[in-house]
């Protein structure tokens, strides 16, 4: 059955591919460019990449330090003052550059301290299913059998239950909903596609004459599977990774709007954008600046998946 | 053929059960159905036990998964806490969202495929660079913001469309909301179709064809297309299933009565009959809509045959 999850195919062989041309394009000569030399060349000269390279930057930095955006509390409400009070676009990184929420709080604040909680929940949940799918996969594809009987038909179990769903379900069952409850119920749900991508991969490459080399000098299954393997085998595990990323900070956007994701006092762009929902007749800019503000966020990171992609991949060219 | 589907229907079972029993289990086990039932409030432990063994709360687990599954396969899908039966609800939520996805799908295969052979075809002129970074920027956009801009635009600022829809919506009813449903994965059918089309454009029999003096149209259509649509009907067909489920966000904003508004009532309110019948009709639906893809696999290229 085709695997429906990886919308590239294997990249194994593009080492060999790629010599004739990298030779008389790289810096020596004679000695051919790995896989990841050559993609990393391709890569500084995409422009996607590094537009996409400088936004994702500024997000990490922006949630690290928020105060070096701004001297405002995103939690301080004013509402005597600032009660729904419009952005004055002039005034540049300012606590009223872009206006204030129906608690009077400063939106530009609100927007700054929430790519925090966003961009942790992206990064951890993206770390937390690689590495879970990347031992399933590995196990079911290396060792084949009833193994990979038993762990494929569980992925299939997992990849069955709708997401958001599935996600929204066990969020109810926590009071406290933070930022980790949220990671947890996104990874338990989410590993399904890079373990099918990782299967996929090690059981091209374990048919590989190094491989059997390496068996045949007698190194043993942990060494084989670590040393040989997964350098080998992780390129579409990587490539499908990055493009999740966005997508799991889409996600928790998508439960926080939901009312079942973040809570307050966590600062959230998805919360911000569903309590804005009700003032969308008289205040649309409350609710369109923290949209654009995930959209701009997802867009980065999937941008950065689709620069790797197409480096990892030189099919697509 | 026939023992194709029958192979595969027998290896739907397993995936079947595992995956109602992996729902059943998030919801009764990590979650307490009777919590929802007293407000805000404690049960008073009396009740409690009461409402408890009338549901059958107080058997093992594995016990009540069985009955739930031997009452599905009778046709009962249980009660809601509200008293209403689960089917009742099934019959009035399904044929809207149902609708809803029609009118989805229709916008991948017409828009997204159209755009993707454009594009493909193109490779590198401007068109294909325009659109390509569009799809990325659709993709970017999540559904809930999507909807809620094209609700402040189309329905509250331009008054074109009604912001939200009536109690047993029209299909034209449903245009908006299933664009917006099927946005993001209209992007990605784009994207497939280029891929595809841009990999196939190369082949000989194209350039055969092309020798032979057909028209472009014919070579376009008949050769190029129908061997580019195989890695597009696959993700068209997965896309079904999460099109219904993802649905929630889409009935949210639009106020749109379907699968997706029971589930999310019957999350908030820990009604577990609710969501763990709509989920296995949900599984189901996914399922099938998989091994109809399979099937179409021999339609589409008839070199592929079914043992």
């Amino acid at each position: 059955m085709p695997d429906t999850t990886a919308l590239t195919k294997s990249t194994d062989v593009p080492a060999e591919a790629q010599t004739p041309a990298a030779t008389d394009a790289g810096p020596a000569p004679g000695k051919p460019r790995s896989l990841w030399s050559d993609a990393w060349h391709d890569l500084r000269r995409n422009p996607l990449f590094l537009i996409s390279m400088v936004l994702i930057l500024l997000l990490a930095v922006m949630a690290i330090f928020p105060g070096l955006f701004t001297s405002a509390s995103p939690r301080d409400a004013n509402l005597a003052e600032h009660y729904l009070q419009h952005p004055k676009w002039g005034n540049f990184f300012a606590p009223d550059w872009l206006g204030y929420d129906v608690q009077g709080r400063s939106i530009y604040a609100r927007v700054v301290y929430g790519a925090r909680a966003s961009i942790t929940v992206g990064v951890v949940v993206t770390i937390a299913v690689t590495l879970t799918g990347l031992v399933i996969g590995m196990l079911a594809g290396y060792f084949g059998g009833w193994l990979d009987t038993i762990l494929s038909r569980i992925t299939d179990v997992f990849f069955g239950v709708p997401f958001i769903v599935g996600a929204m379900v066990i969020l109810t069952t926590f009071e406290e909903r933070s930022v980790w409850v949220v990671i947890l119920s996104m990874a338990f749900l989410g590993w399904t596609s890079i373990a099918r991508v990782a299967r996929g991969s090690v059981i091209t490459i374990k048919q590989a004459d190094y491989v059997v080399a390496a068996k045949a000098l007698g190194a043993s299954t942990t060494r084989i599977l670590t040393r040989h393997i997964l350098p080998n085998a992780i390129a579409p595990v990587i490539v499908v990774a990055t493009i999740a990323l966005g997508g799991y900070i889409a996600a928790e956007a998508t439960l926080s709007f939901l009312g079942i994701g973040l809570a307050e006092p966590t600062v959230s762009w998805g919360i911000d954008v569903s309590t804005a929902k009700d003032q969308l007749r008289n205040a649309p800019y409350v609710l369109v600046i923290p949209s654009v503000m995930v959209s701009i966020t997802v867009l980065s990171f999937l941008m950065f998946g689709d620069a790797v992609r197409n480096a990892l991949d030189p099919k697509m060219r | 053929m026939g023992r194709y589907v029958i192979r595969r229907l027998l290896q739907m079972i397993p995936v079947f059960f595992g995956t109602t029993l992996l729902i059943f289990l998030m919801v009764n086990v990590m979650g307490d159905p009777i919590a929802g039932l007293c407000g805000d409030r404690q049960c008073d432990p009396a009740t409690a036990a009461q409402l408890r063994s009338e549901f059958g709360l107080d058997k093992p687990v594995w016990q009540q998964y069985l009955t739930y599954m031997g009452n599905v396969f009778t046709g009962d899908f249980g009660t809601a806490f509200n008293g209403q039966k689960v089917t009742e609800l099934m019959a009035t939520a399904f044929p809207i969202t149902i609708r809803l996805t029609i009118v989805a799908v229709v916008f991948e295969v017409v828009i997204g495929i159209s755009l993707g052979v454009v594009t493909g075809l193109r490779r590198g002129r401007p068109v294909d660079t325009t659109v390509l970074i569009l799809t990325l920027v659709v993709i970017a956009i999540p559904t809930f913001v999507t909807g809620l801009l094209l609700q402040l635009l189309l329905g509250v600022k331009w008054g074109i469309i009604k912001p939200s829809v009536s109690a047993d919506p029209t299909f034209d009813e449903l245009l908006v909301p299933g664009l917006v449903l099927a946005s993001v994965s209209l992007a990605y059918v784009t994207r497939l179709t280029r891929t595809s089309i841009a990999e196939n454009a190369r082949a000989d029999y194209v350039r055969t064809a092309v020798a032979k003096g057909l028209p472009r149209r014919r070579v376009v259509v008949r050769h190029l297309l129908r061997n580019s649509l195989i890695p597009v009907v696959t993700f068209i067909g997965t896309d079904v299933g999460a099109l219904m489920g993802g649905a929630i966000v889409t009935e949210r904003i639009f106020n749109i009565h379907g699968v997706g508004y029971q589930l999310y009532q019957g999350i908030l309110r820990q009604n577990s009959q609710t969501v763990v019948g709509f989920v296995t009709i949900l599984v189901l639906v996914f399922l099938a809509a998989n091994l109809i893809v399979d099937l179409l696999y021999a339609v589409l290229d008839p070199r592929i045959r079914y043992a």
